[in-house]
């Protein structure tokens, strides 16, 4: 049985991506024998060509995509190498490490209300500064180039690629490189750029290609910041996935398959540019310069940061005002009144929204980790670990765009006939949550080591997220000296005192990682949380979460439902972590070694 | 799961024989009990959200229906939905049990054969409905002939901040006057969104001499030439937008943020109550009135309607009775909660109904039956289709 789980999971995990692929393909080529077409043709091509709008949706993929891919990284960079081993660095850590989990159609609703011309930082200097009584005629939020979307995706992609890249220092000997850089001559930055930045990168790319499909790609963020006329691919393929006349669903198809090409192409250009920028830096590192721009980069880095958090943390304050206000008109900085007639309208909404938000995040996590769980054991048992092409597997539900495949899989469940609602969408959730659940759990699991429950305890309940979605699959490359370590002893004295395999898993292992167990799965729970398009598309609106409810309600812009939403979503992404970090402290606290 | 051919698909709903018969109301309360209903209506407007929630409430106390409000960003979904549904051959209990609709959507599945029915005019509450002096009969020109049942009664009103606007405007063309005057003080919610087509339909009907020919289908009447007046009115109009109109609010309600924010002065609403509601919610300055053209403005009913695959077409037909009932008409009327006009007959009404209708205080910035005028018949929907391509085409990507 055990065996055959490693498998299983690919299945589960792979499966509807696949499927999903298959079921764009056909009505692509204007197979949707349903509607009573039968392909191939080439008229949904045809018609995504005619498409007056094209143009400018691919170019609202292309730009914000890489824009946002690009200085999410160069901040992370210019943060880390200035920073790292700071105190300044802990603190900026530790504040960005909550907003990771902080769903992103939040942040972005919260976000809108920052920067409009009528929003709080423009409240906040009028009309005494700006001498604004009306707020300013001015495209900020919803402008053509994508800039407000792009700023959402960067606000909520520095805080995964710093602990990503937090979690690839450790891989590198970081301070034994810096050491030498310093002795040598080289200034802080300059030092970093040129002796840790190039093995770090090499671990942290999948990720960044993670965030560069899905920035491409998004929905929810581009429906709330993005423009309209026309709005990113990918928020038009939704829109004729909607619609009644059904020949639109071949050009929905034809264009996911389109959304496909631009983030292969993307990746591809990405690649280059890797190559590109590293010969210019071998040609830089050999140049011998010891120092370059060097304060500055680290003041600009510091300052992004500091930005990156800040944007959020006060957009999510602001939400929490708006959830709370009275009438509000420009320019007042602060509502007329308080009060909580908003929480009384649709606070038992919102309940009843987050009973159907975990039952969906825990049934799916739940198997998620059941899968993850049997791999490892089965890893464990025979001795094969994950290899390199395993961890390609393992990110590729991550870099397919969602909308390349779930409105593909969408057809052909209802070609099926399957029944639309909670259980399809828990499985389409699975796909997103598996990868996850895996990445977050296969370290600590493999290197069974109560250490990192300490560590992580000790800097506390964000950075255990951080610690251990991201200490991750580069780890599956090199295995820890802590795995050799602990992992053989606690084998050989739970084996020597007689018990079996089933019974070190259940008796010995499995408590002994409770703590990194709750970790992952709250993990899983927040990203389960944060799905829009998976329950929207599979759903057939019938599963109403926290983040659908949400979203719809941004189109009615009522600031006070979407504040109430928004607060709420944000705390069923954050409460299971807390529990993550309190239940173990409660079960262990008699056992000072797991104790934190 | 086994594939069924297009054909079978079709003729196979009206073979159903378990569908429940409106004009035996017993037993259709008796088969409604216990049975949930999936009421798929849009979502974007809260004060709307929560009277669903009420309707809900109230059904659940009286019959043992459960209602479940399935919010939609757009009602094409729900017409969507059915359509793949019969495609597949789900033929009963699809996932939709009732829909707010009306207009081109309720064309669409009317002539696709989607619906359930004829049931309205068999409810017992269709006995209080206006049937004389409401267009209740027909949706958009299409004869509705008992396949979706009334529930409310809208029309379009514009609001406007009378701190920022002294007088109200009589025409599109003074509309058009003040905005050139105020630039980046208007704007209208974007094509195809309900409302923004409305707009579009409001000023073609107030720009054209005649407006009878828009009650025939568009491709019965000289399209070009009838609407070259719509198309010159955007012209002169859409510069003097609000951010010169390169980007467009999403929905109506996103409309009062903006005024509240100050952004505008003025939008256009379909509820001639909306206004009221969202001056007590705290959506809209108190200072906001409505007034309406001089011809007057156009005006529609909205329905539910069932569709011919759902699996509690009873308890969706005690929800469509419910929701005629003076006792949610008179709710939905209340200003405080919806403010949509009632589509019920007060002549019709037992007394003690009758008063509580006329005890109704509408409110501040609600317009008085009398003063709302005359109201303008909704063009045929191939109307609103053709003009909201057009319009598409012209502005809806950026050139």
């Amino acid at each position: 049985m055990l065996r055959h789980v490693p498998l299983l999971t690919l299945v589960v995990m792979l499966g509807p991506v696949a499927a999903g692929l298959w079921g764009t393909l056909l009505p692509a080529f204007g197979h949707l024998p349903g509607a009573g077409l039968t392909g191939p043709s080439l008229n949904a091509m045809q018609d995504l060509l005619n498409w007056p709008g094209l143009v400018q949706a691919m170019r609202l993929s292309i730009v914000p995509g890489l824009l946002a891919t690009l200085l999410s990284l160069v901040i992370v960079v210019l943060v880390t190498a200035g920073w790292s081993g700071t105190r300044t660095f802990g603190l900026l850590q530790r504040a960005l490490a909550p907003i990771l989990s902080v769903p992103h159609a939040a942040a972005a609703f919260g976000l809108v209300f920052l920067i409009a011309p009528s929003g709080w930082i423009s409240r906040l200097v009028s009309p005494w500064l700006t001498g604004w009584d009306r707020p300013p005629d001015l495209l900020i939020v919803q402008d053509p180039a994508g800039l407000a979307m792009t700023l959402g995706l960067v606000a909520k992609e520095v805080p995964f690629l710093l602990l990503m890249t937090l979690a690839a220092l450790g891989q590198v000997r970081q301070e034994q490189r810096m050491k030498t850089a310093r002795n040598l001559g080289y200034d802080r930055v300059t030092g970093w750029l040129k002796t840790v930045f190039p093995p770090v990168y090499r671990q942290i790319r999948l990720p960044v290609y993670v965030v560069l499909a899905y920035s491409m790609s998004v929905v929810d963020v581009a429906l709330i910041l993005g423009p309209t006329r026309p709005p990113s691919l990918s928020v038009q393929i939704v829109k004729w996935m909607g619609d009644p006349d059904l020949t639109l669903r071949l050009t929905a198809a034809a264009a996911a398959l389109w959304q496909l090409g631009l983030v292969v192409l993307a990746l591809l250009l990405w690649r280059v540019g890797e190559g590109l920028v590293a010969a210019l830096g071998g040609r830089w590192i050999e140049t011998g310069q010891r120092r370059c721009l060097d304060q500055g980069l680290r003041l600009t880095g510091l300052g992004f940061g500091v930005l990156a958090t800040g944007v959020v943390t006060l957009a999510l304050v602001g939400l929490l005002v708006w959830s709370f206000a009275g009438f509000w008109s420009f320019p007042s900085a602060l509502p007329d009144s308080f009060g909580l007639r908003n929480w009384s309208r649709h606070g038992p909404g919102t309940v009843a929204a987050m009973g159907e938000t975990f039952l969906v995040a825990g049934l799916s996590t739940l198997i998620a980790l059941a899968l993850v769980l049997g791999c490892l054991e089965s890893e464990h048992r025979s001795g094969r670990t994950v290899t390199t092409r395993g961890l390609w597997l393992l990110y590729l539900p991550l870099l397919v765009p969602q909308t390349a495949f779930l409105p593909g899989l969408q057809i052909l469940l209802l070609q099926a006939g399957a029944d639309v609602g909670r259980l399809p969408v828990v499985f389409a959730h699975l796909v997103f949550v598996l990868p996850y659940v895996f990445l977050s759990l296969g370290d600590a699991w493999r290197a069974w080591d109560p250490r990192n429950a300490v560590v992580a305890a000790t800097l506390g309940a964000p950075v255990v997220f951080a610690h251990l979605v991201f200490v991750l699959p580069y780890v599956f490359l090199s295995l820890g000296d802590a795995w050799r370590a602990w992992d053989p002893r606690n084998a050989v004295v739970a084996a020597t005192l007689g018990a079996p395999p089933a019974r070190v898993f259940w008796r010995v292992r499995l408590p002994m990682l409770l703590r990194p167990v709750l970790t992952a799965f709250a993990v899983g729970m927040a990203v389960s949380v944060g799905q829009y398009l998976p329950t929207l598309l599979i759903g057939g609106g019938r599963v109403a979460t926290l983040t659908t409810e949400a979203v719809a309600l941004a189109s009615g812009g009522d600031r006070r439902a979407i504040g109430v939403y928004g607060i709420m979503q944000t705390l069923a992404a954050l409460l299971p972590f807390a529990l993550a970090i309190i239940v173990p402290t409660v079960i262990w606290r008699n056992r000072r070694g797991l104790h934190v | 799961m086994k594939k069924r051919s297009l054909a079978a698909a079709l003729l196979v709903p009206f073979a159903a024989s378990a569908q429940p018969d409106p004009s035996d109301w017993e037993a259709v309360l008796q088969e409604a009990e216990g049975q949930t209903v999936y009421w798929n209506a849009w979502g974007g407007s809260t004060t709307t959200n929560d009277f669903i929630v009420w309707v809900g409430e109230r059904v659940s106390e009286d019959h043992g229906v459960t209602l479940e409000h399935v919010k939609l960003t757009d009602t094409a979904d729900a017409v969507t939905r059915v359509l793949s549904e019969k495609q597949a051959g789900t033929d009963s209990d699809g996932a939709i049990d009732l829909i707010w609709i009306n207009g081109a959507n309720f064309a669409a599945m009317k002539e696709a054969d989607l619906l359930f029915g004829p049931f309205a005019e068999e409810l017992p509450n269709w006995a209080y409905v206006d049937t004389e002096g409401k267009t209740v009969q027909t949706d958009f020109t299409v004869p509705v002939e008992g396949y979706e049942s009334p529930w409310a009664m809208a029309q379009v009103v514009f609001m406007y901040d009378t701190a920022d606007i002294a007088a109200p405007f009589g025409s599109m063309t003074e509309i058009l006057e003040w905005s050139k005057a105020n630039p980046g003080r208007f704007t209208y919610p974007q094509p195809p969104d309900f409302l923004g087509t409305t707009f579009l339909k409001q000023a073609l009907v107030d720009l054209v001499d005649e407006p009878s020919v828009l009650s025939q289908p568009v491709e019965d009447a000289p399209y070009e030439e009838v609407t070259a007046p719509l198309w010159a009115f955007l012209e002169e109009l859409t510069p003097t937008l609000w951010r010169e109109g390169r980007a467009y609010p999403q929905t109506g309600p996103a409309q009062l943020q903006l005024i509240a924010d100050g952004e505008v002065d003025m939008a256009i609403s379909f509820s001639p109550g909306e206004a009221t509601a969202a001056i007590a919610n705290y959506q809209l300055p108190d200072t906001v009135r409505t007034f309406v053209l001089d011809k007057g403005t156009i005006g529609n009913a909205s329905f539910v309607a069932i569709p011919y695959n759902s699996g509690s077409a009873a308890g969706a037909m005690v929800v469509a009775n419910f929701l005629m009932s003076p006792e949610a008409q008179l709710r939905a009327q209340d200003p405080e909660v919806l403010g949509y006009g009632t589509v019920l007959a007060m002549d019709k009404l037992p007394e003690a109904d009758r008063a509580a209708f006329e005890a109704l205080d509408l409110g501040i910035a609600t317009l008085s039956p009398a003063e709302l005028g005359e109201v303008q018949d909704e063009p045929h929907p191939s109307w609103m289709t053709r003009i909201a391509e057009d319009w598409a085409l012209r502005y809806g990507t950026v050139q």
